[in-house]
């Protein structure tokens, strides 16, 4: 997994409620096993394209500086709906490294964290204020983000912090591997299921 | 012992190890695989030369690429691959499919319940956001991403935060014309599309309790559209009636041993919620969605919302773009809104019972001019049993199109799509902006709804449709 530490780029406010990840990426992009890699041109498409498959204009990152945003300003619920990881594949290869908003669906937040993509919650005012500064500046203003010190810098300076799991900020900071951290627990694991396999044979049994 | 939780039971139970700040690492029961990411985690696994834990815990079909056409027809030369792959990696790693034409071959959750591999206590994942359904037999049940299936299949357990509990208790008794469906929409419409994120949510009540087993996978499947991964009900008579005698179900002295297992599985009395939220089933009229997120629902016999009246500049916002999208005007009735597309199926509304209900409003009358209307059964099981009673028949006679089991129209990731700027009544779960294609415009409802808006070539309200 790719490592996390800090970063300080233009960020792209998407304040819109409930960006589920069909609009991130929609599903005729996902269907086969060698995907990864062609995503990220096709994140957002519904917003990002014409119906003729020009670019729209109007949509935040078409527009300069956004379109170099390695940060999105997300509005509430961002990432609801389906479980598909691709969605996280899609932002990170089209080069977004951090997601900040006062709410995320569950699976998507999961999946950032096993992808190197940071997602932080802030508070609704704190975002919608981060989004001002940066319009107020053309994008021109960029903004922190330190996951060693566990703070948000906006362009004016002023530090928010926010809170992220211990566990997964190691993991973020030394880009750990969730799978062969849990295999060390092999022995844990089999005992659990031996002792399961008592108590629920039907679980194991069929 | 303090009174605990339905789910403050069954995840305990599954706690192979604490990892500390509300971490925890879980057993999983049951794993299910499906033809769009099934073949690929296998493939990562085997890449990085590790084996599949448990492979007799891990339950494969296709159904989300494949065609829905006769003979399965039209699937694409990519789905035709998902599924060979599937077939191959699922084989070499000794892991059960369900493959076409068999009895078993469906969308992974009517599959689940179906096969009585779906039971009361258990802990089941899915690469899936609505694996949730699988909740409505009592179990906890969730969907997970394609790092997080990996590691299932690589350890047979996962890394999980420990949620907080949310109690929904839909009490009294549902009006003429009024389904699952109906409820669990109303309650997204009441507390919101991320009203439930972070939570655990169990359903209770007298309208639960009344609710037949097909129902309450209904109304769990809808818990992600509530933002919770997760929604259950406890499990009791009606559930284990349902599960007896079900193929992968225990048999003999195991099954005695397990109904007593599951009969200690209820919330006590006084357990403890973090949210409690009550929805009076009586003042339920029948639902439909008129923009793109499940939480824009109104009753069929009310007026599409006007942003307008909203303050909440970003919800406005929000409100109008789904308008525009939708190509619908504030202020006007619902109903009457001309209807292009019909579809009823996908994992929320595809089992027998649905099929049954649609049947009821069509039969002896026909789809209308202009209509394309599909029924696309959850499963071979569905299909057959369907058959057997002669609703094919009565969808065929009215104009309906009878598919092949799977996923097909509800997120179209086997092509088949709503047109660009047509309008769909579907029975299925997401409104999404292109979720059934580039530009479809999706109104959510109930199988009974969808019948209804065939016949009437319309948005039209079931109660009205006399007999």
């Amino acid at each position: 997994m790719d490592k996390f530490a800090t970063l300080n780029s233009v960020a792209a406010p998407i304040l819109r409620e409930d960006i589920d990840t069909d609009v991130i990426i929609p599903i005729n992009r996902l269907v086969g096993n060698s995907v990864r890699g062609t995503l990220g041109k096709w994140a957002f498409t519904a917003l990002r394209y014409k119906p003729d498959g020009s670019e729209n204009p109007e949509f935040v990152l078409n527009r300069e500086p956004y379109r170099g945003a390695q940060i999105l300003l997300t509005g509430v619920n961002f990432g609801c709906g389906s479980s598909r990881e691709g969605a996280v594949w899609a932002l990170h290869e089209m080069g977004i490294r951090c997601v900040i908003g006062s709410s995320f669906g569950d699976i998507f937040f999961n999946n950032c964290f096993q992808n190197g993509l940071l997602p932080v919650v802030l508070d609704r005012q704190t975002v919608e204020s981060l989004a001002r500064e940066v319009e107020a500046s053309q994008g021109a203003g960029r903004v922190s983000v330190d996951l060693e010190n566990l703070e948000v810098i906006a362009p004016s300076g002023t530090r928010y912090a926010f809170a992220v799991e211990p566990a997964r900020r190691q993991a973020l900071l030394e880009g750990l591997d969730e799978i062969a951290l849990t295999l060390k627990r092999a022995p844990e694991i089999a005992a659990f299921q031996a002792r399961d396999r008592q108590q629920r044979p039907w679980i194991h049994e069929m | 012992m303090a009174a605990r939780t339905l789910f403050a039971k069954t995840w305990d139970a599954h706690v192979v190890a604490d990892l500390g700040d509300n971490a925890y690492l879980l057993h999983v029961d049951r794993h299910l695989l499906h033809d769009l990411g099934g073949s690929r985690g296998l493939l990562d696994l085997k890449r990085r030369g590790i084996p599949v834990h448990s492979p007799h815990l891990t339950f494969a079909t296709p159904d989300h690429a494949i065609s829905s056409a006769r003979g399965r027809a039209g699937t694409s030369k990519i789905g035709t691959e998902l599924l060979e792959a599937l077939r191959v990696e699922t084989k070499e790693a000794g892991i059960r499919l369900f493959d076409i034409g068999e009895p078993g071959q469906g969308i992974v959750h009517v599959m689940g319940p179906e096969l009585g591999l779906s039971l009361p206590g258990c802990l089941i994942v899915c690469g899936d956001s609505h694996t949730c359904t699988h909740g409505g037999m009592g179990a906890l049940a969730f969907g997970v991403g394609s790092s997080e299936l990996a590691h299932v299949l690589a350890t047979q357990t996962l890394v999980q935060r420990r949620p907080k509990t949310m109690r929904v208790d839909f009490a009294g008794e549902m009006a003429t014309g009024v389904t699952p469906k109906d409820l669990i929409l109303r309650l997204i419409g009441e507390i919101g599309a991320a009203g439930g994120t972070g939570y655990a949510v169990e359903y209770t009540g007298s309208a639960i309790r009344a609710l037949p087993v097909e129902g309450r996978l209904t109304i769990c499947n809808l818990s992600i559209e509530l933002g919770a991964k997760m929604g259950f009900i406890a499990p009791d008579e009606t559930t284990y009636a349902y599960i007896q005698g079900r193929q992968f179900a225990p048999k003999g002295a195991p099954w005695e041993q397990a109904v007593e297992a599951w009969r200690q599985l209820p919330s006590d009395a006084d357990a403890k919620f973090d949210r409690e939220v009550a929805i009076d089933v009586g003042a339920i009229a029948p639902q439909i969605t008129w923009g793109t997120s499940p939480e824009h629902v109104i009753a069929v016999d009310q007026c599409i919302p006007d942003p307008g009246r909203i303050a909440d500049p970003s919800r406005r916002g929000g409100m109008q773009a789904a308008l525009d999208y939708m190509g619908l005007r504030p202020g006007e009735p619902i109903a009457g809104t001309k209807v292009d597309w019909v579809f009823i199926g996908s994992c929320t509304n595809s089992r027998l019972s649905d099929l049954r209900a649609a049947a009821a409003v069509v039969r002896g009358r026909k789809v209308a001019e202009g209509v394309r209307a599909w029924v696309v059964p959850g499963s071979e099981t569905v299909k057959r049993d369907a058959v057997a009673e002669g609703l094919d028949r009565i969808f065929l006679e009215v104009g309906f199109e009878w598919r092949e089991p799977g996923c097909s129209m509800c997120l179209a990731a086997n092509g088949e799509t709503v047109p660009p700027g047509q309008r769909s009544v579907s029975t299925s779960n997401r409104n999404f902006v292109g979720r059934q294609g580039p530009r479809a415009r999706t109104h959510l409802a109930s199988p009974a709804m969808a019948a209804a808006a065939a016949i009437a070539g319309a948005i039209a309200d079931v109660r009205q449709m006399g007999s």
